[in-house]
């Protein structure tokens, strides 16, 4: 068996599909797919003088379940839809017409899916803060959801994983374990449990389950032996081939390459959609995670992300040039929303709502959006509930990234063996809320809330970044499509995120410390001239107008215990980029805390929202 | 251009209702098509493969992996009794052996001299797929299962919990708002498919599943009383395998909420006919609502199709969120510009005159349409 690790097999450019025709060297027009769970987006990107913009939308159901069953059938539903809203024709005899001809057709079209669920992997390593936890980031990464985590010491018995195993029917299985070099036995053991189990795939009981091997090299011969036959065996190189390193890349290549050759071929329509695409299909976070981390080496900033679905919210993050992708697959704002209420408690969703809710009716209410997932809240109150729900949804999946974003890229870094062996302990997260400079939301509930200073707020409240962050929202969440561009033309992919996709919503200062006897004194000129000079006391929220596009050089003092990163009570002086919301001043402290007692919590959450002009006529809902 | 669907839960009095019956394994199908078949008929047959057990030979008789070979007493694809010595130690002089003994009954899969452990395959597990509603084959699967059909009453619920079960229909509240209590469940009732109309309390589940009801049937039930059926808080509506001795679903949502007129109008139809029902919900991709099947006697009644699916104005719809929860009426309207709701949002927008008269305005997001049939 080849020892396929090096990248020349990964889904690239290079792919055979790519090679079935040339780009031509001028791309005109870009035709991009997105095949989510639910709904099929298209998206038109046309190039306008020297830039490419996106020119129109179109969206249409998923068609993978029955009666349709053929994936490609929403994608003309879709793509027909942005041929009536552009006024020019894509498609002729059932198929996208490229490459370009005259007014006709388009020079790229490319793809990303979540369909069926998207790829849902399980991970097995020797040790579960080391080489599991290194599998676990390297599937995360490829755009995978971690059904499982197996380790020989998750003290979990021997039949107990294999009935796991079986259970969870995973659409493929990474397994690692052992540096190079090292005893073989213990990833040995995990490959028996694995043919043991003799896992059957989810789509279809006819194809043998990918089973991608990236552990110690001494063991490859003794896997193969365990597992070809039973399983579609692959093997690259150990993604921790020694202690000190990790190195993700040709795992999460060969998972991607498994993913559109094992997992996507079986899906319904899929085979016909992977010859019309000019590069290989991604799956939909793959695709974000690469948007991701071009935006954050092409401006060297450190960026969080966030996309908050109705069933999973995924967070991805750039700190330290580490790239990390966390799903939390049951934090959710419909499918999922029953288990944000389970997971982050009552009491936690209520501090968030500045007037008095009946918990029985709470709880139904939240039960019947899981059940009825399409369904929008029509009243403020309902609104109001649906945007705290959000804030614990937010809050939980960054904690739960934390905890996995605390390891290296998927190249060659060098670490001590004690900070191997300390992984997963809280104080070594990447993830630093104070050197954060932008984040990144989407998803429904921040994409479309009818105010983009409830998008600012929500995301304020659930991820308390600490001194100076710029928030940004995606307005039509088309990340997916860009990840793909980026991959055939970058330039396009950068230009459409800055003038379509990405929509400003300011600066956040907050400085961190308590504000109890803290404040921040604000110095400064505004565009046109106006001078600010003002002091907001501890324990406020202040908005001040900034515009998309403007700048202003503020100096901000802070005061008491209060730190905006030059140390306790220090000025700094900064270049603030303004937005739809603007220049807002968050002296609410950090950590941050709400007051415990009723009275005092609505009289804290009423003048917030008030100094955010968050909702209509809040006075109405207490 | 797409139109606007807003499909609803099917209510159906006399519709052909297909079921797949698959195997999760290549098996052996039982029957043939145009079998007729009766809801416990075994369509298909297949065994699981057995547990799989990893004995660590090596290390419980202290010998290093690649000594193991020598010391095994059992071959490889061999069986054995359960305490069969499957490895021994020479001992000294022929006493103090170590002994390794069978766990269970079972074959020996393998034995690894690189990890010193063995797998012991227990025996098969024998799998069979039932038809769980009358009717008949209308296609076999080879090696995995069969299509039955039947032309049946058949009510879509909105959640369940619990998996299939069949039973005879027994009405056990006169009205569909009348919460279903305690007192309402009789030692009669074990082995029956119990309906009501209103909210199903929890005491009524635990004396259903006390006298052997096989399944009860509400308009709606309160979160905290599923939270104590459970034993948990659900956090993502996949269910269908909960261990709780009984099906429960619901038609209508979760709170105080009375299940439909019509659909309860239409079960009461039925009362004293063997009812299959399924509480496995699923709403992620390939949505799976519960399900009451109940078949008719002739397979030649006056066959029906669903309505189109398209919200139009006529339509019969239910409002299906806060405010007007549960409401029914008739789409008045479908004004083509978006409308500011009281949140802000611009949304699409119906008109919808109730059943008491009033007109409102809705998110078309919100409305569901009430299947009405059509004849073919």
């Amino acid at each position: 068996m080849p020892d396929s690790s090096a990248s020349s097999d990964a889904p690239s450019l290079d792919a055979p599909a790519r090679q079935k025709r040339p780009v031509p060297e001028k791309i005109r027009s870009i035709l991009a797919t997105d095949c989510g769970s639910t709904t099929t987006k298209a998206i038109l990107i046309e190039l306008d003088g020297d830039e490419y913009r996106l020119k129109v939308r179109g969206e249409s159901p998923t068609t993978v379940e029955a009666p349709v069953e053929d994936v490609t059938a929403g994608v003309l539903n879709a793509v027909t839809e942005v041929e009536e809203l552009a006024g020019r024709r894509l498609i002729r005899d059932g198929a996208i017409i490229s490459p370009q001809t005259d007014d006709e057709g388009v020079d790229i079209y490319i793809s990303t899916s979540s369909a069926g669920g998207g790829l849902q992997m399980m991970v097995a390593g020797v040790v579960r803060n080391m080489t599991a936890e290194s599998a676990e980031r390297a599937a995360l990464g490829a755009g995978a959801i971690v059904m499982d985590v197996i380790a020989s010491n998750d003290k979990r018995l021997p039949h107990e994983r294999i009935e796991q195993i079986r259970r969870l029917r995973p659409d493929m299985i990474l397994l690692s374990g052992g540096v190079d070099g090292g005893t073989t036995t213990h990833v040995v053991e995990l490959a028996e449990l694995i043919a043991a189990a003799n896992p059957r795939p989810r789509l279809g009981i006819s194809y043998e389950l990918p089973v991608v091997y990236a552990g110690n090299k001494d063991a490859r011969d003794l896997i193969q032996k365990q597992l070809e036959g039973k399983t579609a065996l692959e093997v690259v190189d150990n993604l921790r081939p020694t202690l000190e390193r990790e190195e993700l890349m040709p795992a999460r290549l060969k998972i991607q390459d498994q993913f559109l050759h094992h997992v996507m071929s079986h899906a319904p329509g899929y085979p016909k959609l992977m010859e019309w695409t000019d590069a290989p299909i991604m799956p939909t976070p793959g695709a974000v995670g690469y948007m991701m981390q071009t935006i954050a080496s092409q401006r060297g900033i450190e960026i969080l992300g966030v996309d908050i679905g109705g069933a999973t919210t995924d967070v991805f993050s750039v700190f330290q040039g580490v790239f990390n992708r966390t799903v939390s697959a049951n934090l959710g704002m419909s499918y999922s929303v029953s288990n944000v209420l389970a997971e982050a408690g009552l009491p936690n969703i209520l501090r968030w709502i500045p007037f008095p809710v009946d918990e029985r009716d709470l709880r139904n209410r939240i039960k019947n959006k899981m059940i009825r997932p399409t369904t929008i809240p029509q009243t403020l109150k309902e609104l109001i509930i649906e945007q705290a729900i959000a804030r614990e949804a937010l809050r939980l999946a960054l904690d739960q990234h934390k905890k996995l974003a605390v390891g290296l890229r998927g190249v060659q870094q060098q670490r001590t063996i004690s900070d191997a062996f300390n992984q997963t302990s809280s104080h070594d997260t990447l993830v630093n809320l104070a050197s954060l400079d932008l984040i990144v939301g989407s998803g429904g509930v921040l994409s479309h809330a009818p105010r983009r200073q409830q998008s600012a707020l929500m995301m304020l409240d659930a991820f308390a970044p600490e001194w100076v962050t710029e928030l940004a929202v995606d307005s039509i969440f088309m990340m997916p499509q860009l990840g793909v561009l980026a991959q055939v033309n970058e330039a396009a992919a950068m230009h459409v995120f800055d003038r379509d996709c990405l929509i400003r919503l300011g600066t956040s200062i907050a400085p961190t410390g308590s504000p109890e006897k803290s404040s921040v004194r604000v110095r400064g000129t505004l565009p046109g001239g106006n001078m600010l000079d003002g002091v907001v006391p501890g324990g406020e929220l202040r908005v001040w107008q900034l515009g998309v596009g403007e700048e202003a050089q503020l100096e901000f003092v802070p005061e008491g215990t209060f730190d905006l990163g030059a140390g306790r009570g220090r000025p700094v002086s900064l270049t603030v980029t303004g937005g739809v919301v603007g220049l807002i001043v968050d002296t609410r402290g950090r950590p941050l805390h709400l007051p415990k007692d009723e009275a005092p919590r609505v009289a804290a959450l009423q003048k917030w929202y008030q100094a955010l002009d968050l909702y209509p006529s809040l006075s109405d809902q207490e | 251009m797409p139109q606007a669907y807003t499909p609803g839960l099917a209510v159906s009095d006399g519709v052909t209702v297909r079921k797949e019956r698959k195997l999760p394994l290549p098996g052996d199908v039982m029957v043939a098509a145009g079998d007729e078949v009766s809801s416990d008929t075994v369509v298909a047959r297949t065994e699981l493969p057995g547990n799989a057990q990893l004995i660590n030979i090596a290390g419980l008789l202290g010998v290093p992996p690649d000594e193991l070979e020598a010391r095994m007493r059992v071959r490889v694809g061999e069986e054995v009794a359960e305490n069969t010595v499957l490895a021994e130690t020479k001992g000294l002089l022929g006493l103090f052996r170590g002994q390794v003994r069978a766990p269970a009954r079972g074959t020996l899969e393998s034995v690894s001299t690189v990890t010193g452990q063995a797998i012991l395959r227990e025996p098969p597990t024998p799998l069979e797929v039932h038809a769980y509603i009358r009717g008949r084959i209308v296609e076999v699967i080879p090696r995995e299962g069969v299509v039955v059909e039947t032309h049946a009453t058949f009510v879509q619920g909105i959640f369940g919990v619990g998996g299939e079960t069949v039973g005879e229909l027994v009405f056990i509240t006169d009205e569909p708002s009348e919460p279903i209590r305690q007192a309402a469940i009789k030692p009669e009732h074990g082995g029956k498919v119990l309906v009501g109309g209103g909210r199903v309390e929890y005491g009524a589940i635990a004396r259903a599943r006390e006298v052997g009801a096989k399944a009860i049937i509400g308009g709606g039930i309160d979160d905290a009383d599923l939270r104590t059926l459970l034993g948990y808080d659900l956090g993502v509506a996949i269910t269908g395998t909960e261990p709780i001795g009984i099906t429960v679903a619901v038609t209508e949502g979760f709170g105080d909420i009375s299940m439909a007129q019509r659909t309860f109008e239409l079960l009461r139809t039925r009362v004293g006919a063997l009812a299959s029902v399924n509480g496995a919900t699923q709403i992620r991709a390939g949505v799976q609502r519960p399900e009451i099947v109940i078949p008719l006697e002739s397979h030649h009644a006056e066959r029906q199709t669903p309505a189109s699916g398209v919200l139009e104005i006529g339509a019969n719809v239910r409002v299906i969120r806060e405010p007007h929860f549960g409401s029914v009426g008739v789409v008045a309207g479908l004004p083509v510009e978006p409308r500011r709701l009281e949140t802000e949002a611009r949304v699409r927008v119906a008109s919808v005159r109730l059943s008491n008269g009033e007109t409102i305005e809705l998110p078309r997001a919100n409305i569901e349409l009430v299947e009405t049939m059509s004849r073919d």
